[in-house]
This record gives structure tokens, C-alpha cells and sequence, in this order.
């Protein structure tokens, strides 16, 4: 499997990192010899074997479904680069 | 004052419980140190006021008969621990401006048993990196470039590199890191110094700036194994906020150091034996074998058929997870925001501007074996793989305690090398990234100088949660290879 030039400006417009025109056909290089690198697990024989998300092996505990926290609306909104009263302000979404 | 610079941490707490020496008078000694060789790039940011508050407080308290097992001694910080009121940048132009509104789990142990902090270590971008060249706020210099009269300005290895430059330099006694896949142990041992991972689950994640979930394991770097017992024992613990968090008892590491390993089963994996090994590497693994069999431990060869595999499957698991875990760097809630008129292009522009190159790379490179028509082919064969790399470790635990490989590959290299292939920083990684896929507790222990009189480091991997072993073979280790630090403080 490689990587061609629309390929990765689809991976890019996915992860929402402009990439330009110009710099589409390094980065597919880029990325086709790490990608390539990575398709040794090829001779990996995985028949039968479990994929394993987690090394901890316990269950992810649940709590009561108790707000414990909270209550502090100008910590939260401290770092906003923009905010109008108690909100995240962004750019116009909808006309 | 150069004295108190050279002290490590278990010489200052008995300084202060002595009174030969005050926590003010030991902060003051360190930030002025850290003044004096600010071109070493070791900190992000110096709290300076900080430290010499918490070191009064530290003073009231030991004054009054209240001591506490850290009070007075002086720490760095990787700056992706969130520290409240205190900015953390995680070495990334995207979060220069974030300043925490919390404390993570990990710091806030350390300041409860009396720690002070100095400020803010520099390090790879997010923590992707092996040189600490990534970090958006320049390089680190390696304190043995001096020592070693290098031309060339050395590396302090990575990700946690200005934690283990400062502590090998005399900046701070010891360090917090964090290590992904060799962040902690890969950097001590070019620095010099021991540095642990712990058992993923040991401390908590909470408020650490995230790459990848499931590998991420905060850690201690200090100058010898007893540091890093006191400073592990405070750090770790169950915290409910982290839901990977393990809910076991924190033992006290330092009373496992009692030198004894006779009849302690050491494992030696057959497959870390790779050929372009530096025959000086080779030389030092075996001098840890032979320091280990005098002392009564017995050796054995071993094998983890899958080792080589360990690579390639971490770099599709770990940018995966860094490709999901930085989606929340978007411009609404915090840190950079391009401005722009419409939403789309303030993500794109955002993230174009606020990451730089090694982490767009991973995070295209998650985003692709994570995407519809690539996930089975990729990710889920990563996981696989990774369940049998665990298998490998389980076996071999069967009839081992520990097991006993070199921790890099290389001595530190120059600022700059290695930059310009990805794949060759990668492997810096080799001998680190199996036990961190394992989840496995690992120390480095600074061993030997190379040709050059660079530092390289021998690594002991336990069994999950038993730190005690790790350690007790890593002080064993320090006893008989007497590798010591050279004019620390001096640069």
C-alpha cells in the first residue's frame, strides 16, 4: 500500500493540517518510507491472536453518575483564545 | 556553593535533617546554577519565585519539627505535567501560551511531601522525539559535550532531554519525566544518569499533556537508583481521576535496596544482540552480566522471538493514539488560535502553525492507519503483534526475575544528525519500546564511557509492578560498575 498525492491530501484534510501544494509530494515520500518500514508486521503471523488495546488487563472502573465537580466557569474559559460572557467564541459557523 | 550542586537526593535530605543546610540555602544554589548556564536551554521557564516560596515553607516546616521526605530538595519538571497557574507548553508553539488551571495527579504528590520546584524542562515536541531537537523551543545541550570536550554540541537524547540534562548538570537534583517509548530511560542514559519507567498504571496520568494513552508512564530522573526509589515513591499511586490507573499499594522501593540478589534470576535476550552494535556497548552488557553472576545472581539466555517487531508496531499504535488525542487542539478552548473567518480554516491554519514537522508527520501517519479501509490492515495488525510482544515478556517471566539488555544503541550524537531520516531516530528506540508496549516497569543505569568518554547506560526490565526487583538489581548494577559524574555543576 502507498501513498499518492490525493491520498495524502485526504489524510491532511482528515487531520485538519494544511499541507502545501508544493510540499504534497515530499511529505507522500515521507510518509511511503515510514509506511513501508512499518509493512514488515506482514510476517507476523497473527491468526487467531486478539488485538490488545490495553496492558493493564482490568476493567475501566464506573463511578456514580454524581457531578463532583465543576462550578467555575472562568477557570475553564481562562485559556479561551476567544470567549463572549461564558462561552467559546469561534468564527461564524452558520448564516 | 558548588558543594550542594553535587549532593544527590538522599545526600540533601540527610543535610537538612542534619541542619548542615537549609532549603532556601539549597534552592538559591540551584537557581542560581540554573542562571548561570541558561544557554543549556535545560528549562522552558524558571519559577523562581515559586521555588523560593515552597523552600521558606519547606524551612517552616522542618523548623517546626514537620518535615517532610522532600522538603528542600529541588526539582525540574517536564513541561507536560500541568502545573497549576504555571505555564506548560509540552515543548509545542500550540500550547506556548496554556496556562493550566490544575495540577496533575504526579506534581501534586511531589509538592504534598515537600518538593520545590524550579520550573519547567524543555523537551521533544509533545514527546515525539529522541534528541530533543523537535522541542519548538530549541535544543538542549548534552552537559558532556563539555566533558567529553566535544566539537560538536551533543544531544541529551530525548524526549525528557532537558530533565536529564539538568539533573546530569547540576541544574536540579532530580526530574520528572515521561516516557512513551524510551523518553525517560533513553535520555538518562545518554546524560549520564538513571531514569525509570515505571509499570504503566503506576502513577497517573491525570493532568500530563497526552501522546499516546496507553504507553504514556510518568517517571523519576535522578543521579543514582536510591533517588529514583525516594522520588518513585512519591510520585506513584492510585488516582481515581486516571481510569488506567492501578489500584495497588505503593511499596517502599528504597528498602529493596539491600544489595542482595543471590539466587535472583537475570534473563538475557538473545534477539538485543544486533549486529552494528559499537563493540563498547557489547562490552558493557557484559560486564553488567558478570557484576550480576559475582553477586550471586544466575544468568540465563533467553528469547522474545518478536522483539524486532517492537518498532514498527509502536510507530502505528503510538501515532494512532496521537493522532486522537491531538484532534482537541483545534483553536476553540485553549492554547493557539490562527485567526480566520471561516471555522475550517481556523483548524486547518491552527494546527498547521501550531505543530511542528515530527509531529504533523505522526499525526498524518495516525490519521492514515486509523482511516476507513486501513484500520484492519494497520492498526489492528499493530495490536496483534502487540499481544504477542506481551506473550513474549509473560514466557520469559516464567523463569526469570529480570532481564538485563543495554538501554540505546548509541552514545549521544550531535545536534542535528539524525534529523533528516526519521527512520534512523527511531531507532534510537530499539532495546526501550518492547518493554513499553509490555507495559513493563525498566531503569536505565548509567554503565560505562564510551571511546569518545560519552556515557551509556545498562537496562534491568521487571515484571509488571515489581519496581523492587528493577530496582534492587539497578542499585546492585551502580555498586559494581562505579561510573560517577564529572564536575557536576562546572559547565
Amino acid at each position: 500500500m502507498s501513498l499518492d498525492k490525493t491520498m495524502v491530501q485526504r489524510v491532511s484534510q482528515l487531520a485538519r493540517i494544511e499541507i502545501e501544494e508544493t510540499q504534497l509530494e515530499t511529505t507522500a515520500r515521507e510518509l511511503n518510507n515510514i509506511l513501508e518500514w512499518i509493512e514488515q508486521l506482514n510476517e507476523v503471523d497473527t491468526e487467531g491472536v486478539e488485538p490488545m488495546a490495553s496492558v493493564t488487563g482490568h476493567e475501566l472502573p464506573k463511578r456514580d453518575d454524581d457531578v463532583t465537580d465543576g462550578g467555575y466557569p472562568d477557570k475553564v474559559l481562562k485559556n479561551a483564545p476567544d470567549r463572549e460572557s461564558d462561552f467559546f467564541a469561534v468564527p461564524k459557523v452558520v448564516e | 556553593m558548588s558543594n550542594i550542586l553535587e549532593l544527590n537526593l538522599a545526600d540533601l535530605q540527610k543535610a537538612i535533617s542534619d541542619k548542615h543546610l537549609s532549603a532556601k540555602e539549597i534552592t538559591e544554589a540551584y537557581l542560581q546554577a540554573i542562571e548561570q548556564n541558561s544557554q543549556s536551554n535545560c528549562f522552558i521557564s524558571i519559577t523562581e519565585e515559586k521555588a523560593i516560596q515552597m523552600a521558606e515553607e519547606s524551612d517552616k516546616r522542618i523548623e517546626r519539627g514537620e518535615g517532610l521526605a522532600l522538603d528542600g530538595i529541588p526539582i525540574g519538571v517536564k513541561d507536560l505535567f500541568c502545573t497549576s497557574g504555571v505555564s506548560t507548553t509540552a515543548g509545542s508553539n500550540m500550547l506556548s501560551n496554556f496556562v493550566p488551571q490544575y495540577e496533575s495527579t504526579v506534581t501534586e504528590q511531589l509538592w504534598r511531601d515537600g518538593a520545590i520546584m524550579l520550573g519547567k524542562c524543555n523537551m521533544d515536541e509533545f514527546a515525539m522525539g529522541s534528541a530533543n531537537t523537535t522541542s519548538y523551543f530549541g535544543s538542549v545541550e548534552n552537559p558532556w559535550t563539555t566533558r567529553a570536550k566535544s566539537e560538536k554540541k551533543l544531544v541529551p537524547g530525548g524526549s525528557s532531554g532537558g530533565s536529564a540534562a539538568a539533573v546530569s548538570g547540576g541544574l536540579a537534583v532530580a526530574a520528572t519525566g515521561s516516557d512513551t517509548g524510551g523518553s525517560i530511560r533513553q535520555p538518562a542514559s545518554f546524560c549520564g544518569i538513571v531514569g525509570m519507567k515505571p509499570t504503566y498504571g503506576r502513577c497517573s496520568r491525570w493532568g500530563m499533556v497526552a501522546f499516546a494513552s496507553s504507553l504514556d508512564q510518568a517517571g523519576p530522573l535522578t543521579r543514582t537508583v536510591r533517588d529514583a526509589a525516594i522520588l518513585l515513591k512519591s510520585m506513584a499511586g492510585y488516582d481515581p481521576k486516571d481510569s488506567t490507573s492501578a489500584n495497588v499499594s505503593v511499596p517502599n522501593f528504597e528498602l529493596a535496596l539491600n544489595g542482595d540478589i543471590r539466587g535472583l534470576r537475570v534473563g538475557v535476550p538473545r534477539e538485543y544482540k544486533r549486529e552494528g552494535t559499537p563493540p563498547e556497548i557489547e562490552n558493557l552488557w557484559q560486564k553488567g552480566i558478570d557484576i550480576l553472576r559475582k553477586a550471586g545472581a544466575v544468568i540465563s539466555d533467553v528469547s522474545l522471538p518478536h522483539t524486532k517487531y517492537a518498532l514498527p508496531t509502536y510507530y502505528i499504535i503510538a501515532p494512532a493514539e496521537a493522532s486522537s488525542n491531538l484532534a482537541r487542539y483545534d483553536g476553540v478552548r485553549y492554547g493557539l488560535r490562527a485567526q480566520q473567518t471561516e471555522l475550517q480554516d481556523m483548524y486547518q491554519r491552527t494546527r498547521d502553525e501550531g505543530f511542528g514537522d515530527e509531529v504533523k508527520r505522526r499525526i498524518l501517519i495516525g490519521t492514515y492507519v486509523l482511516s476507513a479501509g486501513y484500520y484492519d490492515a494497520y492498526y489492528l495488525k499493530a495490536q496483534r503483534v502487540r499481544a504477542l510482544i506481551k506473550q513474549d515478556f509473560d514466557n520469559v517471566f516464567e523463569n526469570v526475575d529480570v532481564l538485563l539488555t543495554p538501554t540505546a544503541p548509541s552514545e549521544a550524537f550531535a545536534i542535528g544528525e539524525n534529523d533528516d531520516d526519521p527512520i534512523k531516530m527511531y531507532l534510537n528506540d530499539i532495546f526501550t519500546v518492547p518493554t513499553s508496549l509490555a507495559g513493563l516497569p525498566a531503569i536505565s543505569i548509567p554503565g560505562s564511557l564510551s571511546n569518545k568518554g560519552l556515557p551509556l547506560g545498562l537496562q534491568v526490565v521487571g515484571k509488571m509492578f515489581d519496581e523492587e526487583s528493577v530496582l534492587k538489581v539497578g542499585d546492585v548494577l551502580e555498586s559494581g560498575v562505579e561510573f560517577t559524574l564529572q564536575e557536576v555543576g562546572k559547565q
